[in-house]
C-alpha cells in the first residue's frame, strides 16, 4: 500500500479519535479516582453489542439504540463495581480483566443474543448477514454532502467521520478541564491521593468512586459505539483485553496526569500501529505480513514497559504529580 | 452417569494438579515478590515450546522434553527477574501489574512471530485410547500422572522439609519477621523465581500434552485459572494453592456432570472460574483455608 494514501491516513484519524475518546474514560477511572480498571474494554463490548441486537433484531432508531448501549454499560459498571471497588489496587486489576473476559466470552457463547463467535454479522442467524450502520451511513452522507458544499470535492465520508470525531475529542477534552477542576474533580484526585483524608473529611468515597467508573463507563461505550459504526462489523475476538492495554499505553505515551496530552498520545499510538504496515526495510522484511499483527502487539508491549521504566509520567507528564508511586 | 462421573473426576485431578503444581511458583512470588504476575501464562506458553523443540525436533521423549522446558522456564523466569522486575521494585502495584502485562504481549507475541499462529501437537500417538473398565485415558493424560505424581510429593517435601523450602514459606508468611530471624530476602526471592520457573514450566508442557492441540494463547487461557487457585488457596500459601488447584480442577470437571442438576455446557465453565475469581477477591481474598488479615 502506498505509504501515502489519503483515505488511510483519514481512517487512522478517526481510529485515533475513537482511541482517545476510550483512554478519557480511562483517565477518569485512573489518572483521576485512581482506580486500576483492567477490563474497560467490556464496556466498548456491551455498547457496541446492545446497540447492533437492538437496531438489528428490534428496529430500534440508531441513536435510541446507541443510547441505550451506554445505559447498558452504566449498568455494567454498577454490577462490577459496587462489590469491587474496595478491593486492593491489584486485585481490582485482576478483578476487572476477569469481568471483562466474562463479558467477552458471553458474547461468544451465547450465539442466539449475540451472534456468536462470528459476531454482529451473525445477529439475524445463519444464512442471513446482518448490518446494524446502513442509518449511520446514510447520515454521515448527509454531512458530507453538507460539509462538500463548505470545503468542496474533498469531502467524502471518511472526512466527515475523522471531523466528527475529533470534534467530539475537543468538546470532551473542554469539558473534563471544567469537570478536573471542579470540587467534584478535586474530590476525586483527593481519593487517589489518601482516601482516609477524604473519608475524615465527610465524603463518601465509594460514590464518587462508583460515579468515577460510571462516567468512564459512557466514555468507553461511546467509543465502542463509533469503532462499531465506523468499521461495520464486530466479533468478540475484537474485545480482547489488550484493547485495554491500548488504552493505558495512550495514558503513559501522553503523560499519565495531562488531560491535553491524551489526544496526543492517540495520534502517537495510531501512528506507530498503523506505521508499522510500512516499515518494510531490512531486518523488518524478513517478518511476513501475517506475523505484522504480532510485531504490533509486541510493540504495544515494549511501549508499556519501556515507559513504566524510564518515564512513567508519559511524555509530557510531570512526574510530581503522579499516582504510580502509591 | 457412573462411569462420566468417574471420568470426570480423573480429568479434574489431572487438570488440578498441574493448576496446583503451577499455583504455587504463581502464589509464592505473589507473596514473596509482591508482584501479580500477568506474564505467567506466558511462561507457561514458552514452555509448551521449548518441550516441543526438544520432543518434535531432537526426538526426545516427553520427560527429557519436560524436564528441558523446566529449566528454560526457569531460566527466563530469572532472566525476567533481574533484568526487569528487580530494577523496577518499588514502582507500586498498579505500574508493576502494567509492566508484566507489557512483558506478557512482548513473549506472547515474539513466540507468535517465531512459531505462527497454527495449532501443534507433541509427537505422541493421539488416538490412543487406554481402557481402564471405569476411565479411559489419553496417553497425554497418562505421561501428565506419571510425571506429576513424582513431582509433586517432590514439591510438597521440599516445601516441607528442606531450609530453602521453608524460608520460601517464611517469607511469603512475613518478610520482616524472616529477614530479622537470618533469611537472605533477596537470595529466597531469586529462588522463588527459579521455583516458579520450572513449575510453570511442568504446567505449560504438561497443559499442552493434555490438551492434545495447543497454540501460542495457551498460557494467557490459563493465567486466570492459575490466579484463582493462588487466591483461592490464599496468596502466598503454598499449601493452599496445591490444595486449591485440585480443588479448582475437580470442581470445573465436575460442574459439567449431568448428575449435578443436569450439568454445565461445556463451554460456560471459564465464565464460572472468572465469576469465582472476582467472587473470592471480593468476599474471601485471603482464601478458602487462610485467616483474615491485612496485607
Amino acid at each position: 500500500m502506498d505509504f501515502l494514501n489519503l483515505a488511510f491516513w483519514t481512517f487512522v484519524a478517526s481510529t485515533a479519535g475513537i482511541y482517545a475518546i476510550f483512554a478519557l474514560g480511562l483517565y477518569v477511572q485512573f489518572s483521576m479516582a485512581g482506580l486500576p480498571n483492567f477490563g474497560h474494554v467490556a464496556f466498548m463490548a456491551i455498547g457496541a453489542y446492545t446497540m447492533a441486537i437492538l437496531v438489528v433484531r428490534y428496529s430500534v432508531s440508531l441513536p435510541v439504540a446507541s443510547m441505550a448501549g451506554i445505559a447498558a454499560a452504566i449498568v455494567l459498571a454498577l454490577i462490577l463495581g459496587i462489590p469491587s471497588l474496595r478491593l486492593r489496587a491489584d486485585y481490582l486489576a485482576i478483578a476487572t480483566v476477569a469481568g471483562g473476559e466474562i463479558v467477552r466470552y458471553l458474547a461468544m457463547n451465547l450465539p442466539d443474543l449475540t451472534g456468536g463467535p462470528i459476531g454482529s454479522i451473525g445477529l439475524l442467524g445463519p444464512g442471513q448477514i446482518a448490518l446494524y450502520n446502513g442509518g449511520w451511513q446514510r447520515s454521515l452522507d448527509e454531512l458530507t454532502t453538507a460539509l462538500s458544499a463548505v470545503i468542496g470535492a474533498a469531502a467524502n465520508r471518511d472526512l466527515t467521520m475523522a471531523l466528527m470525531v475529533w470534534s467530539i475529542v475537543l468538546v470532551l477534552i473542554v469539558l473534563f478541564r471544567r469537570l478536573e477542576r471542579s470540587p467534584w474533580g478535586r474530590v476525586l484526585k483527593g481519593i487517589r491521593e489518601d482516601e482516609m483524608a477524604v473519608t475524615a473529611v465527610g465524603k463518601n468515597v465509594f460514590a464518587f468512586k462508583l460515579q468515577a467508573l460510571m462516567l468512564g463507563a459512557v466514555l468507553g461505550a461511546a467509543a465502542g459505539l463509533l469503532l462499531a459504526l465506523q468499521i461495520g462489523v464486530f466479533s468478540p475476538d475484537d474485545y480482547q483485553p489488550t484493547l485495554t492495554f491500548y488504552a493505558y499505553l495512550i495514558l503513559i505515551l501522553g503523560g499519565m496526569n495531562r488531560l491535553w496530552a491524551i489526544p496526543v498520545g492517540a495520534v502517537v499510538f495510531s501512528l506507530l500501529y498503523a506505521g508499522t504496515r510500512f516499515l518494510n526495510f531490512f531486518p523488518l522484511s524478513l517478518i511476513d505480513s501475517g506475523s505484522r499483527a504480532f510485531l504490533r502487539l509486541f510493540l504495544v508491549g515494549f511501549l508499556l514497559v519501556l515507559f513504566m521504566a524510564v518515564r512513567p509520567q508519559g511524555m509530557l507528564g510531570n512526574r510530581r504529580e503522579l499516582l504510580l508511586e502509591k | 452417569m457412573l462411569e462420566q462421573f468417574a471420568q470426570l473426576t480423573i480429568n479434574g485431578l489431572i487438570t488440578g494438579t498441574i493448576l496446583a503444581l503451577t499455583g504455587v511458583g504463581a502464589s509464592l512470588v505473589f507473596g514473596i515478590q509482591r508482584i501479580a504476575n500477568f506474564a505467567h501464562g506466558e511462561y507457561l506458553t514458552f514452555a509448551a515450546y521449548a518441550g516441543l523443540l526438544l520432543n518434535a525436533t531432537y526426538g526426545q521423549n516427553l520427560v527429557v522434553a519436560t524436564a528441558g522446558a523446566m529449566a528454560a522456564t526457569a531460566i527466563l523466569a530469572v532472566a525476567i527477574h533481574f533484568g526487569v522486575l528487580r530494577p523496577l521494585r518499588g514502582r507500586g502495584l498498579v505500574a508493576t501489574s502494567l509492566i508484566t502485562v507489557g512483558i506478557g504481549l512482548m513473549l506472547r507475541d515474539v513466540i507468535f512471530m517465531v512459531v505462527g499462529p497454527q495449532t501443534r501437537q507433541f509427537e505422541i500417538d493421539q488416538t490412543a485410547v487406554y481402557d481402564l473398565t471405569l476411565v479411559r485415558i489419553s496417553p497425554g493424560q497418562a505421561v501428565a500422572i506419571a510425571i506429576t505424581i513424582v513431582v509433586a510429593p517432590a514439591v510438597a517435601l521440599l516445601l516441607a522439609r528442606t531450609p530453602i523450602g521453608k524460608a520460601m514459606r517464611a517469607v511469603a508468611d512475613n518478610r520482616d519477621l524472616a529477614a530479622i530471624s537470618g533469611i537472605d530476602v533477596e537470595r529466597i526471592g531469586t529462588y522463588v523465581w527459579l521455583l516458579a520457573g520450572a513449575l510453570a514450566g511442568l504446567g505449560g508442557t504438561m497443559f499442552a500434552v493434555v490438551q492434545g492441540t495447543f497454540d501460542p494463547n495457551l498460557g494467557f487461557q490459563v493465567l486466570f485459572l492459575i490466579f484463582t487457585t493462588v487466591v483461592l488457596g490464599g496468596i502466598g500459601s503454598a499449601y493452599g494453592a496445591l490444595m486449591a488447584g485440585i480443588v479448582l480442577g475437580l470442581a470445573m470437571e465436575l460442574s459439567t456432570w449431568s448428575g449435578f442438576a443436569g450439568g454445565l455446557e461445556a463451554r460456560f465453565k471459564p465464565v464460572l472460574a472468572f465469576a469465582v475469581l472476582i467472587g473470592l477477591l471480593l468476599y474471601r481474598p485471603q482464601g478458602l483455608f487462610g485467616r483474615a488479615r491485612v496485607f
